[in-house]
Order: C-alpha cells, then sequence, then structure tokens
C-alpha cells in the first residue's frame, strides 16, 4: 500500500517535472545516423608497437599501433581489419590466449616505445569472443602496459608488466599475477614508483620460469632520462613468488632499457640487449645456460641505438642462432648473434618483428612507417597497403572544390590529398610537400602556394604547387638576436587579411608580409624563457638523445582573429597565453587570468572566434607533467576573463577546438581519446562515436564552404565528418518535434566525367569520398520500429519521381538521393539489355521529400540545380531531357507491345497444346509473332560473349541510356541513330497491326466463337505500374 | 483516466527494470511471446515473401521462400525475367549466373555451411538450446540511437576456405519493446572480410498473429516487404537444381 501511495504521489509530480526538463541527449541517441568518414591515407601508414601471431593458424595476424588500435588480418598479412575501435588507440602489447586463441584476445593498452610524441593507455582489455567486444579488465591507471605472459598448460595464471606512466611518479607499475583469468591481481614485483617492467616473458616449456626486466626512465616537457641504479634484470623459477637479479657478467653502475628474450627451441638461451652508456658493455649479450651467466656479444650502432624506441629482440622459432633486433634498420643476425646485417629495405624504425609460426622464411615487421610482410627471410620487404594509421600534428584545408587537406606526419613528411576522388580517396591522391617528420602545412589564401616544415623548423619550405618549385623561407637568427627556440611542431600561421602574410612562433613571433622572403620580430620572448628548461644537450640519460624533440619554453601555438588582423594570440608550451591588439607592438600577457589552469601548462591551441573581437578558446594540456586532465577556457574580454567549459562527460586531455562559424554554442574538441561536440557552449558534452575512433584528435578544422567538419588524428589519418550544419539547429523546440527536416542549401547535379581506375582497391586502403547526392538531413524523436515509415520524392504536383529508403535512428539520421528517376521498364527478352538499368536524371527545381511515419506526413521541399561548371547550353539541355523523356517513353511503348505479344503466343501455345481445332489458326498466330518477336528483343545467347545480335530493344536501350546518362548536348550521331530506331519501331508497329488485324484477330474470333476466355491482358497503366 | 492508467503502468515498469535485470533467455522469451507467442512460431512451416529491393530509381521485385526443414529460396524479376538468386533445397546450394542465366552450384563449403543452418527457421533464437546453440547476454548498447540489450548467439562453427571459424551472431532488443532491430554478424570471406554485416529491422507489423518486419537494410541495401503469406502452399521442385534446364540449353 505504501509503495502505491509512493507511486501515486510521483506520478502527480510527474507530468509537471517532465514539462520543465530539457531534453538533453548525448552521444549516440543525439548523432544517431549521422557518420564520420576515412579518408587515410595509408600510402606511408604510422607507427606499429606489438605483432603477435596466432599460435596455430598461420592465416591469422595482429598489430597493435602506436595510435591506431589493433587490427587483425586473416590472409596472412595481405589485408588488416580494426578491432579495437571504441577504446584507446594506443597499444602496448596484444596477447592471444595459447589454448582458445580464435575467441580470448588480451590487449593492454599505452605504446611502450617511448618517443616524445606517444599517448597513453588506459588499461588491460578482454575480448572472448575474437574481438568483436570488449570488457576493461583493470589497470585504468596503468598508462602503458608492455607485457602479457599466459601459462600455456593453465591460462587462467596469467602476467602482466605494467610498464607505466611516463611523464610522472606511479605506483602501479611491476609486475601483476593472476589465478583466475584476469578477475584479480596481486603485485608480484615492484621496485619503486619511476621503475617499470619493460619485458615480461615466460619459458614456453617451464611456465613457472618468468624473466622480467625492470627500467628506470623518466620524461618531461623539455627532457628524457633513461637509466638509474634500480633498472636490473630479474628470474623467478616459482611462478613469480620470489625474484632474483641474474647479472651474472653485467656491467656493475647504472642501467637504462633492457631487453630480454628466450628461445623457443632451447630455453637455455637467452638474449639480452642492455643500455649501459659505455661503448664496451652496450648491447647484446648472450646467456646459455638460462640466465645463470652472460656473455657480451655485439655493440654495433644497430644494435645500441636508441634504446627507449628500439627494444625487442625475436628468436626464430625453429633455431636459437638467429636472431632479429629491431633499430633504426633492424639487424638479422644468423651466427648466435656474433655479427648482424641490417634487415631488407622498408620503412626505418623497426620496433617488432615476428616469424611466421611454420616458416621461417617469412617475416612480419611492425615500423613507423607500417606493417611489412618477408618471403625471403628478411631481404625483401613489401608494405602491407591497407593500413590507415598516419599519425597527423596537424592539418589544414583549402577552398578548391572538392577542398583538399594538408597535414604533417610523425616520421612521415607532409602531404596534401583531396577530401574526396571518383572512386574513393587512393593513394596516388596524395602529394607529397615536406620530408623528416612533417607538422603543419598551410595554403595561400588566394596563390597555388603551400607551406610546410620539418622538425624545430629546420626547414620551412614554400612549394609553389603550379611551378614544382621549392624555396626554404625559416626565420632565421640575425645579428644581435638570441638563438632562436623553435618546438620540434614549430607553430606557423597565414594571415586571412593580408594574402602574403605568413607568421612563426619561435620565443618571438617572427612576420613576414613577403610569404617568408623576410622576416620581423613582432613581440618580445613570449614564453617564461626559463633556462632549466633549455639544456637539452645531455637528454636522454645514459644514451644522449638530442633531436631537439624537447626544445621547450617556444610558443606553440598563434591565432589570428578573423574579424581584426591586429589581433594576435600566442599559447606557449610552458604556458603562457599573450595577446596583442595592434598587430605586435604591444603584449598582454594573460597567464594570470586563466582560471583552474595549472602554472606551465602546454597551451595546446587557441581559436580566436569569429563571434567578437574580443572571444578566443584556449585549450591547455598538462600530460607532459602527468596530468591527464582536459582543460578549455573561453574569454570574450581579450582574456581579462574566462570560463570553464569543461564537463564530467570530457574524458582524454584536449589537444584542440574548433569552433562553428554560425553557431556560438556549437564547439567541437579534439581530446587524447577521441572527438566530442556541445551545442550548447559546453554545458554538456557527447562523444561521437559513430565510425569515429577513440583515437587522438590532434587537429580540427572546418571547412567553410562544406560545413565538413575535417580532423587530423594522431594515427587513424584524416576523418572527416560532412556537413555539419544540421547541429546548428538543434534546439529544445526542435528537439521536441516527432520530426524535423534540417534545413538544406540548393544541391548541385555535378557532371563530371567520374572516371576512376580501381587497380589496387582488392588489397590497398580506399578512403571513402563524399556523396554526390542530395543529402536530406532529418531527426526523429524515437526509433521507427512499429507501423509502416517511407520516404518518396515528388514532383511539385505531388507526382512520385521515385522511393527512398529512410533511415529510421532516434536523433539525426541521413539520407541520400542521387537525383535520379525510377528506370524505365524494359522489353522481356532472353538476355538482360543492360542500357535498360539507367535511371535519368530529374532536371533543376524544386522537389518534394515526403516521409509518411504512420498517419502522418512530414515534408521537406529541396531545391536542385544544374552543374555551374557544365559544358551545355540550358537550350542544348533541354533538347537532351526532351530526347531522353521521347526514349524513355519509346522503350517502354516497346516493352508494353512485347508483353502483349508474348501473353498473346502464350495463350496461342495453351491452344495448340490442348485443342486440335484452333491449332491451326494459334499456331497461324504464334508463328507470326513470333517471327516479329525475334526482331524486337534478343531470344538467344547469353549476356556475356556468347550474345545474340542485338535487336530493336537493345539498339533502343542503349541509345536511350547513352541519351540520358550524357550531361551534354544531344550529337548528330545520337539523332541521326534516334531517326533510324524510330523508323525501325515504326515498322516494327506497323507489322504489329498487320498481325493483329489478321492472324490474332482471327485467332482472337476462335477463342470467342468457341467460348473460351480471350487472352487476359493488363491496360498499359497497368503494366506501367512500378 | 485512460492515459493515468497507462502513465501508471508505465511508471510501475520504470520502477521496476533495475531491479529486474534481465537474462538473456528472458529477452529472446520476451521477443517471441511480444510477437505472437512461442508455440505460434513453432507452429509456423513456411513462409513467402514477397518484397521489392529499392536501388535509387531501380525496383528489383524480389520473392523470397523459407521452409521449416531448411528450404530456401531467393527469387528476382529483372527486365521481366525471373531468376533464382539463392536456392538450396537441403542438399544442393544453387545461384543463376547472370552471364550464361544458367543455374550452377555453389562450392561445397558454402553448401555444408547452409546445412548447419537448417533449423534457423523462423529464428536460430527460437527454442536455440536443442538446436545446441548458446546465448550470451553483452551490455546494453546505443545503435539506431537507441538503447538495446545486446545478446551473442554462437552456432555450431562453419568452414570458410578450409578452416573452421566461429559462427556468431550480434542480436540487438529494442529494450522498450524487446523487437530485435539490428542484427550483426562478421564477414567471413571475400573483399569485405572481418568487417561486420549490419542488417537494420524495422516496420513490424502483425501477420495473423505474428510480428515481421517489413523494412530491412542490409548494408546500405533497402528491403521493403509488400506482402508475407504464413505456410503458404510451396512446390518442392522450385528448390531444386534444374539438371535438365541446364542440359536442355547446352543442347540448343
Amino acid at each position: 500500500m505504501k509503495k502505491i501511495i509512493y507511486l501515486l504521489a510521483i506520478l502527480t509530480l510527474l507530468p509537471i517535472v517532465n514539462y520543465a526538463q530539457d531534453i538533453s541527449l548525448k552521444g549516440k541517441e543525439l548523432f544517431g545516423g549521422m557518420q564520420a568518414r576515412h579518408i587515410g591515407p595509408a600510402l606511408m601508414s604510422g607507427r606499429i608497437i606489438d605483432v603477435e601471431n596466432h599460435p596455430t593458424n598461420p592465416r591469422i595476424i595482429y598489430l597493435g599501433a602506436a595510435g591506431g588500435g589493433v587490427w587483425k588480418s586473416s590472409d596472412s598479412g595481405t589485408t588488416f581489419n580494426p578491432i579495437f575501435d571504441e577504446y584507446a588507440q594506443s597499444i602496448g602489447v596484444v596477447k592471444l590466449d595459447p589454448k582458445n586463441p580464435d575467441e580470448i584476445i588480451w590487449v593492454g593498452t599505452g605504446e611502450i616505445w617511448t618517443r616524445n610524441s606517444v599517448s597513453i593507455g588506459d588499461g588491460l582489455f578482454k575480448s572472448t569472443d575474437g574481438g568483436s567486444n570488449w570488457t576493461k579488465v583493470g589497470f585504468e591507471n596503468s598508462e602503458r602496459i608492455s607485457s602479457i605472459a599466459i601459462n600455456p598448460n593453465n591460462t587462467d595464471e596469467m602476467y602482466v608488466g605494467i610498464l607505466g606512466a611516463l611523464w610522472s611518479d606511479s605506483e602501479d607499475r611491476g609486475v601483476y599475477k593472476s589465478l583466475d583469468g584476469g578477475k584479480t591481481w596481486d603485485k608480484i614485483l615492484y621496485v619503486g614508483p619511476s621503475t617499470g617492467a619493460a619485458d615480461v616473458i615466460m619459458d614456453p616449456n617451464n611456465p613457472s620460469v618468468l624473466y622480467t626486466s625492470m627500467w628506470e626512465f623518466r620524461r618531461s616537457g623539455w627532457g628524457f632520462s633513461s637509466g638509474g641504479k634500480t633498472s636490473a634484470l630479474y628470474k623467478s623459477i616459482d611462478s613469480g613468488k620470489t625474484w632474483n637479479k641474474i647479472h651474472n657478467g653485467f656491467p656493475e653502475g647504472d642501467l637504462g632499457r633492457i631487453a630480454v628474450a628466450i628461445a623457443p627451441s632451447d630455453n637455455n638461451i637467452l638474449y639480452s640487449v642492455l643500455e649501459t652508456g659505455e661503448k664496451a658493455t652496450n648491447g647484446l649479450w648472450k646467456s646459455s645456460d638460462a640466465g645463470k651467466s652472460w656473455e657480451h656479444l655485439n655493440n654495433d650502432f644497430g644494435l645500441t641505438v636508441r634504446p627507449f624506441y628500439f627494444s625487442r629482440i625475436t628468436i626464430d622459432p625453429k633455431n636459437p642462432d638467429v636472431v632479429v633486433k629491431g633499430g633504426l634498420n633492424g639487424s638479422i643476425s644468423r651466427d648466435g648473434g656474433k655479427t648482424f646485417k641490417s634487415l631488407g629495405n622498408m620503412h626505418s624504425d623497426i620496433h617488432d618483428v615476428v616469424f611466421d609460426i611454420n616458416n621461417s622464411d617469412v617475416l612480419y615487421s611492425g615500423t613507423d612507417g607500417g606493417m611489412y610482410r618477408s618471403w625471403d627471410g628478411g631481404t625483401t620487404f613489401e608494405i602491407v597497403e591497407n593500413l590507415p594509421l598516419s599519425q597527423f600534428y596537424h592539418i589544414s584545408v583549402d577552398n578548391e572544390t572538392p577542398y583538399n587537406v594538408y597535414g604533417g606526419l610523425q616520421d612521415n613528411g607532409s602531404w596534401y590529398g583531396p577530401s574526396s576522388s571518383p572512386g574513393g580517396v587512393n593513394a596516388r591522391d596524395w602529394n607529397s610537400v615536406g620530408y623528416g617528420d612533417g607538422f603543419r602545412v598551410l595554403k595561400h589564401p588566394t596563390k597555388n602556394i603551400i607551406y610546410s616544415e620539418m622538425q624545430g623548423a629546420d626547414n620551412v619550405w614554400r612549394y609553389d604547387a603550379d611551378k614544382n618549385r621549392t624555396r626554404t623561407v625559416q626565420p632565421m637568427k640575425r645579428k644581435g638576436d638570441p638563438d632562436l627556440r623553435f618546438n620540434w611542431n614549430a607553430p606557423m600561421a597565414v594571415s586571412a587579411h593580408v594574402p602574403d602574410r605568413f607568421f612563426m612562433g619561435s620565443q618571438f613571433l617572427h612576420k613576414s608580409d613577403d610569404m617568408g622572403e623576410s622576416w620581423d620580430i613582432i613581440s618580445p620572448d613570449l614564453t617564461t624563457n626559463d633556462p632549466t628548461k633549455q639544456d637539452q644537450s645531455s637528454s636522454g640519460g645514459l644514451s644522449v638523445d638530442n633531436s631537439g624533440a624537447e626544445n621547450h619554453t617556444t610558443i606553440f601555438t598563434i591565432a589570428e582573429s578573423p574579424l581584426d588582423e591586429n589581433i594576435l594570440w600566442v599559447g606557449t608550451d610552458d604556458g603562457n597565453v599573450q595577446v596583442t591588439k595592434d598587430g605586435g607592438k604591444n603584449w598582454t600577457n594573460v597567464t594570470e587570468n586563466l582560471v583552474g589552469i595549472p602554472a606551465n601548462t602546454w597551451v595546446y591551441h587557441i581559436e580566436a572566434s569569429v563571434h567578437g573581437k574580443g572571444t578566443a578558446y584556449a585549450v591547455f594540456e598538462g600530460h607532459s607533467t602527468g596530468d591527464m586532465s582536459p582543460y578549455s577556457l573561453k574569454t570574450t574580454d581579450y582574456g581579462q576573463t574566462w570560463n570553464n567549459i569543461i564537463t564530467e562527460d570530457v574524458h582524454g586531455f584536449v589537444r584542440n577546438i574548433q569552433e562553428d562559424y554560425e553557431s556560438e554554442n556549437l564547439l567541437f574538441l579534439g581530446t587524447e581519446f577521441g572527438l566530442y561536440v556541445t551545442i550548447d557552449g559546453g554545458k554538456n558534452w557527447s562523444k561521437f562515436e559513430n565510425n569515429m575512433p577513440a583515437t587522438a584528435v590532434h587537429f580540427i578544422e572546418l571547412q567553410k564552404q562544406t560545413n565538413d567538419l575535417v580532423m587530423g588524428t594522431h594515427g587513424r589519418g584524416v576523418i572527416i565528418i560532412d556537413d555539419i550544419s544540421p547541429l546548428r539547429e538543434l534546439t529544445q523546440e526542435v528537439l521536441a518535434q516527432d520530426v524535423h527536416f534540417f534545413k538544406n542549401k540548393p544541391f548541385t547535379m555535378l557532371e563530371d566525367s567520374g572516371f576512376s581506375g580501381s587497380f589496387g582497391a582488392e588489397t590497398q586502403f580506399v578512403g571513402q569520398s563524399k556523396s554526390r547526392a542530395a543529402r536530406i538531413v532529418y531527426y526523429l524523436k524515437k526509433r521507427h520500429t512499429f507501423g509502416k515509415m517511407k520516404m518518396e520524392v515528388q514532383d511539385m504536383e505531388g507526382n512520385k519521381i521515385t522511393n527512398l529508403s529512410p533511415e529510421k535512428s532516434k536523433g539525426i539520421n541521413v539520407i541520400n538521393w542521387d537525383f535520379n528517376k525510377n528506370i524505365p521498364k524494359m522489353a522481356q527478352g532472353k538476355t538482360l539489355s543492360y542500357g535498360g538499368f539507367t535511371s535519368p536524371r530529374v532536371t533543376a527545381g524544386n522537389y518534394k521529400i515526403v516521409l509518411t511515419k504512420g498517419k502522418k506526413t512530414y515534408e521537406q521541399i529541396i531545391e536542385v540545380e544544374y552543374d555551374k561548371n557544365s559544358i551545355t547550353t540550358l537550350t542544348e539541355r533541354k533538347e537532351q531531357e526532351a530526347l531522353t523523356e521521347t526514349l524513355f517513353n519509346m522503350v517502354e511503348d516497346l516493352a508494353f507491345m512485347v508483353y502483349e505479344i508474348n501473353e498473346t503466343m502464350d495463350k496461342a501455345q495453351e491452344i495448340i497444346k490442348d485443342d486440335p481445332k484452333g491449332k491451326k489458326k494459334a499456331q497461324q498466330a504464334y508463328d507470326a509473332l513470333n517471327t516479329l518477336l525475334k526482331e524486337l528483343v534478343v531470344t538467344t545467347g547469353d549476356s556475356y560473349v556468347a550474345s545474340a545480335e542485338p535487336e530493336l530493344r537493345e539498339k533502343m536501350g542503349d541509345l536511350y541510356s547513352n541519351i540520358a546518362s550524357t550531361y551534354d548536348k544531344v550529337s548528330g550521331s545520337n539523332r541521326d541513330n534516334f531517326e533510324l530506331i524510330s523508323e525501325e519501331f515504326d515498322t516494327a508497329k506497323s507489322k504489329y497491326q498487320v498481325i493483329q488485324n489478321k492472324d490474332v484477330k482471327k485467332f482472337n474470333s476462335y477463342l470467342e466463337k468457341s467460348g473460351k476466355e480471350l487472352t487476359k491482358l493488363k491496360s498499359k497503366q497497368e503494366f506501367l505500374e512500378k | 483516466m485512460k492515459t493515468i492508467k497507462s502513465l501508471f503502468i508505465a511508471l510501475l515498469i520504470v520502477a521496476l527494470a533495475p531491479l529486474n535485470a534481465q537474462t538473456a533467455d528472458e529477452i529472446i522469451n520476451n521477443y517471441f511471446e511480444n510477437t505472437g507467442g512461442i508455440s505460434n512460431w513453432e507452429k509456423l512451416d513456411g513462409i513467402k515473401m514477397e518484397a521489392e529491393a529499392d536501388a535509387q530509381g531501380m525496383i528489383i521485385p524480389v520473392h523470397i521462400f523459407q521452409t521449416k526443414d531448411g528450404k530456401q529460396l531467393v527469387k528476382i524479376n529483372l527486365q521481366g525475367q525471373e531468376m533464382t538468386q539463392v536456392s538450396f533445397d537441403g542438399e544442393t546450394l544453387w545461384t543463376t549466373n547472370f552471364m550464361t542465366m544458367a543455374a550452377e552450384k555453389s562450392d561445397q563449403e558454402s553448401t555444408d555451411n547452409m546445412k548447419k543452418q537448417m533449423e534457423d527457421f523462423p529464428s536460430p533464437l527460437l527454442n536455440y538450446k536443442e538446436k545446441g546453440y548458446t546465448v550470451e547476454k553483452l551490455e546494453n548498447e546505443t545503435i539506431e540511437g537507441t538503447d538495446t540489450f545486446k545478446i551473442m548467439l554462437t552456432q555450431s562453427p562453419l568452414t570458410v576456405d578450409g578452416v573452421e571459424v566461429a559462427n556468431v551472431t550480434y542480436f540487438y532488443f529494442e529494450t522498450e519493446n524487446f523487437v530485435p532491430i539490428v542484427t550483426e554478424s562478421k564477414i567471413q570471406q571475400g573483399p569485405m572480410k572481418g568487417q561486420m554485416n549490419k542488417t537494420t529491422l524495422s516496420d513490424y507489423e502483425e501477420v495473423n498473429g505474428l510480428y515481421f518486419p517489413f523494412s530491412m537494410n542490409m548494408g546500405g541495401q533497402g528491403i521493403s516487404i509488400k506482402k508475407i503469406t504464413l505456410n503458404p502452399e510451396i512446390s518442392m521442385d522450385m528448390f531444386a537444381f534444374p539438371e535438365a534446364a541446364v542440359i536442355t540449353e547446352e543442347g540448343k
């Protein structure tokens, strides 16, 4: 009783509460059927971290990428498919269950090759259905998981090595053990908060024997340190209960990263690569007594180079003397590690290599430039061509149709390519515009000039795309200047107000008004200029690694106001936000006004707003101090005051923000784990997950003409969400409607040739092009599940043009109409007449999109226009349209005639068979009709090379198709052919008339006289009904 | 009064739902009960679906026949010509070659895989335990913008290119009404191998007491069903591979 009273009480409140509540849709509920599309590129692919074999099936190979998730191949590495899109895309290790490798897959997230630009992971994941569904098992704060070892006899017993945080202390590091398949874990080896587990391996013949290398390491925004007293190699012979250092023969003193591997074919043989800082002891060591003693074998460059980046040893499963070591080029030994040669040519920076389980001639190699296969023992390598793992630092777009996307990649240069291309965006569509590591690539606003750069602004190129000429134009130190400090990813900007104006940032803001020919410094040092963050000469720890990647106290982002050329914003990697309102004469440091941002937090991006001169957004990220929180602020008064616009909805630190040019409340946020969108100025954020992986979004652009949101991701290439303008309309009023059609601009019926070769597409990645159709977008308050829901295109008088298959998702739905009417009804023949599959296009004008849902009807009027680049005049076009219609009707007239003939012939056959009295008349009618029919349609042969000579249907169909699908004037040849076919058809019609008046008439009068049913014929209208 | 009553019921459901976490069996059971009742589904001997595939201006009539003993046939009509796109008579799986318009047998592996699914009519979920299948309830998912129960169905493994592969289908049941609105299964061969084959289901309507989706979308291809006939009279000859016809063709 109490319950009922309680419920009644709620009931009385319910309508009022509901009435007052805003409709707040999150994520997939809101975005419904709106999908992202991927354009790659894959021709240079991206960094691979870990490669994993299936233990028994050589066709199956897995790989874990630096920022592109986990991919599976079922065809021996010919092609791969992504299987981990919804989770952190930075991968440390992939491991299959030894007993049930088809179903149980483990993924440890967080890259373990700790370069400056690595992303982060967020735990250990398990799939029990071969990678379709995943569960996070734990280790949420582990940041980087290096190893998983599973007892092959009892797969519930497993070990996980946590390398841990790169930029901070962490007590999550160490080796963990589970005895219940990952439900519970014990930490069984921990050395300290700065020393993580680099390799944890198990003796394949004796699962109670384990080896673990521990590594002391740390990165900051301005340096890296590898090595210390706590780096060591351990062995346990009691399933991890006790651990002993096995350093017999190793040098005393600090050690850095240690790699260790055990020979699958001889468990006494171990190889280890030590980072000691001393040439005499650096490099490869070997033990032939299961770690009791060690012998130093080799200190070649290939074995000692950059241990933090290359520390993987692979041993041939059949031969303990064949050893491969990752490195700049990768090294292979066939004499037990005494001597090495480089692996065959492939992209540099080899991180992992595996042998095929049965055939050691076959190797798979994961590099900075993707995955490679070798069939000849590592001499020749070929690249896997369908891995769009490209790691963009930055992207930009131009205003061409279709627009191009420009950007620079980690270790893979600078590029531009089309956002859309006939047959899809292929590898061959991309153009190289820079070497080395690529970062920002910007198009000159009015000239066909492209600016690009390599690391640390060592080169800034000005490329004349028309003349194919390049100049280097980076700002250089002048007399009296201090040394210039450029970030590894040095900021560039072009002016929207002065087309030849080009900005670059060191610690100063540099301005050029002649496309980089000459430069002025227009600011003081805008950074903190903290000298303690400026000595990179000894960065690296035991192995010095001064690549320039750690340069700090530099400008990182430059933003010119789109409303005023004199308003410039600058953000620095050491936390300063600076603004000038007079083109650089006076600068205001507004850092102190920031709210909730820890001191010296990297200013990753500033977005100067179109909605007000004093309005700007700034995003900050502190991952290089171990702070993974998302930060984004908005100011409307030139940085005097700031408001936080981040909510708890956002997971992962923020690298970029993009405002909408029309709706101030619509914002897009690029985070380390994907894209977030707000439609209410940051009060609520929704993660966009429709075909959008949880990859790091480094830069976002909103292309102005198309309203396409273009994202440069650091691991999955360029991802585009076409036309986000519907999001502008999402008000409470709209969300409350059952159905709402979003506004559209007039649609253009493009007339490009569409030629494209699909060569190579079998195994190459092909990016999805933008649909050229009319894009009809509507909102449904509820998913449509019961009863009828239909959509059709009608002319303005309500005549049906064609059906559309509507999407029925809750939220936003997108449906394309390719401007086609229904195809004509074709005469029946023995074979298919391919011309008959051509749909005629509609004429320009207004059309109605009519959605019927249950008893209700909703309408939207759309405007369709001709291609402005057409080579046809309107008069010519009208002739083409009229002739198309004439031929369309002719094709259907013939179809009806053939239908009548066929039906009559069937009837005649019936009589021939069953009625001896009527046989003669029936036969006469049949024969006459059959003779005619053979002239009208093909009645023999097949639809390929055994085809018969074309008859009237085929010839008419081909002409119809030719005219209907060419958006050009009707040619003289077309007209001549039309004349011929018209005459032939007229002749056929006359012949038919004669047969009807004679043979068919006699046949029919026989039927009537003998009381038999006449041939049943549909009316023409009934026959043509579609 | 009626409104208050239905609100009250709605409220009860909302209040009780969190307490009654649904098991896979409850969800499947609810589905069959809500769409006509398990015993009625069990009684179904065959079905004929008259449908249209709509491909931007091209409307292709499609007839689909399925029987309880595992026979299947899909017939389409192009330019007035009827052709069997795919047929299975319990022994032989065959298709029509579009170039020659002649019947051709499918490879033995595909036929064997088809044989393993002969008990799937009208749904592999109906009495799945007796068929030796297993189900598992996974985390709820938002799909088609709406909250769904996700059920994984595992059937007997298939053989693809000589290797045994798991035969898994995911069903997404709208939580509000327990009917499946999406099914997914992994594509096992061809250029799309490894990706998901997704079918969306909607426009559920009643036919003699049973509810069927009258609209389907398979990988972007919409199919709308015009008419469903339950327990239709079907000539069994239709499913058989037309050996004689081929000989005649060749003899011409």
